[in-house]
């Protein structure tokens, strides 16, 4: 397909490309910049970097959003896949046009109406029965229900589409359903596990509108507190900050990606060793017929 | 075989009849259907019922839409005066329309935008494409709040863009990006470009190139074979990657609070001003539950295309 390759498609990629890079590699140019003139370069400076680690506001709002995405990303990683293995495996249940429904909603809902309805469920709840107290415990449960959609929709396309003649197999030698399933299908949907994982502590670690709605009086997660100082205008500590994040989320994704690439070609070079010691056994059997 | 065992066999051998019994089965399914349904489908019932109280000094900052009385009986005391109000201030007309202009002038940008890139990565060696798709994929992964800031370095007044431009003596004073409706779209395309590449791609990608052979075989000029072949065939992705930018972008609150300006009355930031500016809880969730059934649509649309794309 040679031919069908046009420089002129080439170039206009390169300059989208270009322009989804170029404000983030100026932000950490500038959070370089010894001067606090944000236009005026003054020369190279880790200045901004050690200021964060004395600001205990930040550092506060850091730990908690860890701590939250941590917690909700690991619970949203097994109702998503519960949620997963139902729609997959299961074809007829009572409540299955619900579940379908639900796990793919949050996906679309403007976050605004999810933060206010939830927000409105808590005041409720709190009045009713005694429980939740606006803080970390409504931030994580709000986060769950969004980010156990997005897993559940990441493991549900990767299950349908994983080979079930080795849970068969497995099933037929005597393992009991739920063991064969464990040691033969949920290693061949791990990828999708572990980046689900990450998308779900990801998007919690970067909620600022739902937070905001269901967050307490003490309780001011990291995009909140940055929300707030950007609103205020650009101040270079901030630029630093981003910089940061953003450069330990690109290089987790890599790692990641590529930890699971190599897991994946060890896989496929077992399968064909596996494949290839089978001819090895057939082929003397071919001989003698 | 009999023919009348043939159902029951089939169903004894299908996937999920024996994977678990049935006790088994709800333990699966119950935690996941219970958990959203407690805390994301049941907070649409309180958000429409608080949507028919009235707006008081007190904690919840709301009235009672019904109370029981010490003789058990039932008083119903629910007002409409939230919906009317909706009606009769424009506002909340004017920002709907609006978003709605936004969110879809934005998804035509990055369609116009996202084609050709897309078409340009189907159309790569089967290694650049790995690589070009973990380019495209990673800003998504970054921060979605931070990456939004970032545009603010180079928009602003004193920003890299008006620096630039004043350095190369294109323009003698700054441009005035900031705040302004150009900002909010450059935000939204900014943002929300990968969404529309990556199931433009997905499509792109899977085409039979023999078609267009075939076409320009037949003496088909190749601006004709796109029109004909490549795009119809790749409606599917122009359609799933349309929904991923404007559904998100009529709701967006982040974009228009940070780069927008009074220009701009994003449904997103009234619904955002009500809540924590006018504290008028039932008139947000009024405008919720209004803003939700004007949405239901398109998220229709979107549910049934991906409903189609799992079974094929």
């Amino acid at each position: 397909m040679e031919e069908r390759r046009s420089p002129i498609l080439f170039t206009f990629l390169c300059f989208g490309i270009a322009f989804l890079y170029i404000p983030m590699l100026v932000m950490i140019a500038y959070s370089f910049n010894a001067s606090a003139l944000v236009s005026v370069w003054g020369g190279f400076s880790v200045n901004w970097y050690v200021e964060l680690v004395h600001n205990r506001q930040i550092l506060s709002a850091a730990w908690l959003s860890l701590e939250i995405a941590t917690i909700a990303s690991t619970l949203a990683l097994v109702l998503g896949t519960l949620a997963a293995i139902a729609l997959v495996r299961f074809h007829h249940f009572r409540g299955r046009f619900l579940l379908t429904g639900m796990v793919n909603a949050p996906l679309v809902m403007p976050e605004i109406i999810t933060g206010i309805t939830q927000l409105l469920l808590f005041v409720s709840m709190l009045k009713l029965f005694g429980w939740p107290n606006r803080g970390i415990t409504t931030i994580v449960i709000s986060h769950v229900a969004f980010c156990s959609a997005y897993v559940a929709v990441t493991v549900q396309s990767r299950l349908a589409s994983a080979d079930r003649s080795l849970e068969e197999a497995a099933m037929d030698l005597g393992a009991r359903p739920w063991r064969a399933f464990w040691d033969t299908t949920l290693p061949i949907i791990s990828p999708a596990l572990i980046s689900s994982w990450l998308l779900s502590f990801t998007l919690s670690l970067d909620d600022l509108v739902i937070s905001s709605f269901v967050s307490g009086p003490r309780s001011s997660t990291l995009p909140m507190v940055i929300y707030s100082k950007v609103k205020m205008g650009v101040s270079p500590d901030i630029n630093a900050l981003a910089s940061l994040i953003i450069c330990a989320m690109g290089v987790v994704v890599v790692t990641a990606g590529a930890f699971m690439r190599r897991a994946q070609r060890i896989r496929e070079r077992d399968i064909q060793t596996a494949a290839r010691s089978e001819g090895l056994v057939s082929t003397p059997i071919r001989y003698v017929r | 075989m009999l023919p009348t065992l043939d159902p029951i066999i089939k169903r004894a051998m299908s996937p999920g009849s024996y994977f678990l019994g049935h006790l088994g089965r709800w333990l699966i399914i119950g935690p996941p259907l219970l958990f959203l349904l407690v805390f994301f489908l049941v907070p649409f019932g309180f958000a429409l019922k608080i949507s028919f109280a009235e707006a008081a000094l007190r904690i919840p900052p709301f009235t009672e839409v019904w109370t029981i009385t010490a003789d058990h009986h039932l008083h119903l005391t629910p007002s409409l005066a939230n919906f009317r109000y909706l009606f009769t201030d424009e506002l909340y007309a004017v920002s709907y329309l609006y978003s709605l202009k936004t969110a879809f002038f934005s998804t035509i940008l990055c369609l116009l935008i996202g084609y050709p890139m897309a078409y340009a990565m189907a159309r790569a060696s089967k290694g650049t494409q790995g690589i070009l798709m973990l380019i495209i994929i990673l800003p998504f992964w970054t921060s979605f709040l931070l990456r939004v800031y970032a545009l603010e370095n180079i928009i602003r007044d004193t920003g890299l863009l008006n620096t630039v431009l004043m350095w190369l003596g294109i323009i003698d004073h700054p441009l005035k990006l900031m705040r302004t409706t150009f900002a909010v779209y450059l935000g939204i395309v900014y943002s929300y470009l990968p969404f529309m590449i990556l199931p433009l791609y997905a499509t792109l990608e899977k085409m039979d190139l023999g078609l267009l052979e075939a076409a320009s075989d037949l003496g088909s000029k190749p601006w004709r074979a796109f029109f004909d072949i490549t795009l119809p065939l790749s409606l599917p992705g122009v359609i799933a990657g349309s929904m991923l930018v404007f559904i998100p972008a009529i709701g967006e609150y982040v974009i228009p609070a940070l780069l927008g300006g009074p220009d701009n009355p994003m449904i997103g930031r009234v619904l955002w001003d009500e809540f924590f500016e006018n504290h008028d809880w039932p008139v947000a969730a009024a405008v919720s539950i209004a803003f939700l059934l004007l949405l239901a649509a398109p998220m229709a649309l979107h549910q049934y295309t991906r409903a189609r794309d799992l079974e094929s």
